[in-house]
């Protein structure tokens, strides 16, 4: 009896995670080549453009570095076995939009063009780095505050509150800025625009994935079989209809076709996820076509939108948003396979929102296919870690809001890079991390940062089990 | 800047970018976290009735050798299968720590089962190195061969320790 106590040592790991690596010095070393990549842009395009290497280079490179190797130290302290992949990524993303936007800033045409337009002509890439830094800053300040992401889960209607007012903010009399189109500016004096629509895809997430968390099985089960599908009950449609009708609502009177859709499809997502049932994903496609067809029957704005992306070069001299998708399309097809080189395209010639909604237009002339294949294939990396996260996190809210925002992400990417392209009528939104533009630098940023957390809590080792009480009374009994 | 400067310069840019691209992935590629999943299909490697009844004649006499209390004995199981349940497959190398087994979301391996409480049972080493199978008041039950556990009991390699639908083994 006296020798046989048993003394198990508390240490318990993950499955297969032998030592569970917190890789984090892969992640520094690919941090350092998501460093370097676009400082050799920046000297190429310096290059090619003045023929000699930027004054800025150094400080630069510099700037970049003391960013990511804020943002990794951070990670290193309060996410230690977060995903080494995320980081490496965004840097790299926001870095060479960075100098792409530097890169147009010393266009004579668009500097022409702003001075004609706003009398006065202020470089785009020192703002867009300031916004870069503050990005960095909430990312830090996300990873020291969010300890656990479920603590969110207790926000989840305080959230669908936070956003409906994020989302309708712009169209408050005084606050909104209706510019370009589209009320989804507001004006804050003396601090300029802000675009709350890029906050609210994260806030709305965490309700669509406590709210589904909670529903999910009353969505899933109680249903009827009809031609292979499994029907929703009518009472069960309630919520799709709702987020169908704000959805709506945004695009009628903000103009604005990308968030609509954003919502939307992320709702749909999840709701697919949630429920493992495809018939939702029928339904939602069933909704947002009927929805959009519908709404370009009446409003101008999108009309004007589908008839560009329907035939850009028929209206190419009468249409402003014509000339722009013939643009970007000629840009993409003098790019070719290999592109021209950076900094000696002519993507300049897109004028207005060159550095903004089209500056994949100018990596695809600059880059070529290939260079457009490797941007989209690191925005699918991102998407592919976040839905790796999504997988490997072991509770129910972790997992949707994983998937909520790599959603969010992907629809983003594929409705930009698809607008631009001609593949689906542009909706004018910001590609994440390569556009300037503070809002969406900042909150992709956020974005960053929660699937960082969640992947950190889903991969770390589980913590040792609380001492039991009754450890005395097990005894190994010997015969 | 001449042509050929640039050239070399536009297609070293592209080749860095897919350089990237290429190293991220490998990265991804043995960064597999999570449950570590063997062939499902390779049955043979499942012992024989035959081969699992005389590993369970064995442990006495690995019992008597093991007095001597080194940590890495011969003989001694070197993973835990899971061979029947929603899990087959998975694997967890012994390596000294306690494996917790339940439907908790923090069990080392949790069990997507209706029979199995949150905090099922635990399978630790004793001080002699000897792995032992607990139940941790489940409702259920842990089955240790047919019998119902009610004391923290060694286990014999190979022999099948059942939960719910899900039946594990210690192997070498």
């Amino acid at each position: 009896m006296s020798s046989t106590t048993n003394a198990p040592t508390h240490h318990t790991s993950t499955i297969g995670a032998i030592g569970a690596p917190s890789r984090r010095n892969t992640e520094l070393a690919l941090l350092a080549f998501a460093v370097v990549i676009p400082v050799f842009a920046y000297a190429n395009v310096g290059l090619a453009i003045n023929d000699q290497v930027p004054a800025g280079l150094l400080g630069y490179g510099i700037g970049l570095g003391l960013l990511a190797g804020v943002g990794h130290l951070v990670v290193r302290k309060f996410a230690a076995y977060a995903d080494p992949l995320l980081l490496p990524l965004a840097t790299l993303l926001n870095g060479l939009g960075l100098v792409a936007i530097w890169r147009l800033d010393q266009s004579e045409r668009l500097q022409q063009l702003a001075i004609d337009r706003f009398d006065v002509f202020s470089p785009s890439a020192p703002k867009q780095l300031l916004f870069s830094a503050l990005g960095l800053a909430l990312f830090v300040a996300v990873l020291i505050f969010l300890k656990d992401h479920r603590v969110l889960q207790r926000y989840t209607y305080i959230s669908m509150a936070a956003a409906l007012v994020l989302l309708l903010l712009p169209l408050v009399p005084g606050l909104g800025d209706n510019s370009f189109g589209a009320k989804i500016w507001i004006r804050i004096p003396g601090a300029g625009t802000i675009q709350p629509g890029e906050f609210a895809k994260i806030v709305i997430a965490i309700f669509f994935s406590g709210y589904l968390m909670v529903k999910r099985d009353a969505l899933a089960l109680a249903s009827r079989r009809f031609m292979g599908l499994y029907l929703p009950r009518g009472r069960d449609l309630g919520p799709i209809i709702t987020i169908w009708l704000v959805s709506l609502l945004i695009l009628i009177f903000e103009n604005d076709l990308g968030s609509s859709l954003l919502f939307f499809g992320m709702f749909v997502i999840m709701l697919y996820v949630a429920t493992e049932r495809t018939s939702w994903i029928v339904i939602g496609l069933l909704m947002s076509s009927a929805g959009a067809v519908g709404v370009a029957s009446f409003a101008s704005h999108v009309q004007a939108r589908v008839d560009a992306w329907l035939d850009p070069f028929g209206c190419y001299a009468d249409s402003g948003a014509c000339e722009q998708i013939g643009q970007s399309i000629m840009s993409f097809g003098s790019g070719g396979v290999m592109g021209t080189g950076l900094g000696q395209g002519h993507s300049d010639l897109i004028g207005f929102a060159a550095n903004s909604d089209f500056i994949f237009s100018t990596f695809g002339e600059e880059l070529g296919l290939a260079g457009v294949m490797a941007m989209l294939l690191l925005y699918g990396l991102i998407i592919e870690r976040g839905i790796r996260t999504s997988l490997a996190a072991r509770d129910p809210f972790g997992k949707l809001f994983a998937v909520g925002l790599s959603g969010a992400f992907a629809l983003q990417v594929f409705v930009v890079a698809g607008g631009v392209m001609g593949l689906i009528p542009l909706t004018g939104m910001t590609m994440p991390f390569l556009a300037a533009g503070g809002s969406s630098v900042i909150a992709n940023w956020a974005l960053i940062a929660i699937l960082l957390r969640i992947s950190d809590t889903a991969r770390r080792p589980a913590p040792a089990p609380a001492a039991n009480p009754d450890a005395e009374m097990t005894q190994v009994v010997r015969p | 800047m001449s042509e050929l400067t640039l050239t070399v310069m536009r297609l070293g840019f592209l080749a860095v970018l897919w350089l990237f691209v290429i190293v991220a992935v490998q990265v991804i590629r043995s960064d597999l976290f999570g449950t570590r999943v063997t062939q499902r299909g390779s049955r043979r490697e499942n012992p024989s009735p035959r081969q699992a009844a005389r590993q369970q004649a064995a442990p006495p006499q690995q019992r008597g050798q093991q007095s001597g209390g080194g940590r890495q004995r011969r003989g001694a199981p070197t993973k835990l299968v899971v061979s029947e349940g929603s899990l087959t497959g998975t694997t967890v190398a012994l390596q000294g720590q306690t494996i917790t087994l339940g439907r908790a979301h923090d069990s080392t391996i949790v069990l997507d089962d209706d029979y199995a409480s949150s905090r099922h049972a635990r399978i630790y080493p004793d001080r002699d190195g000897q792995w032992i199978v607990e139940d941790l008041g489940s409702t259920n039950g842990t089955y240790l061969d047919r019998n119902r556990l009610t004391t923290p009991t060694p286990i014999p390699l190979g022999a099948p320790i059942r939960i719910g639908k899900t039946v594990i083994e210690l192997r070498k």
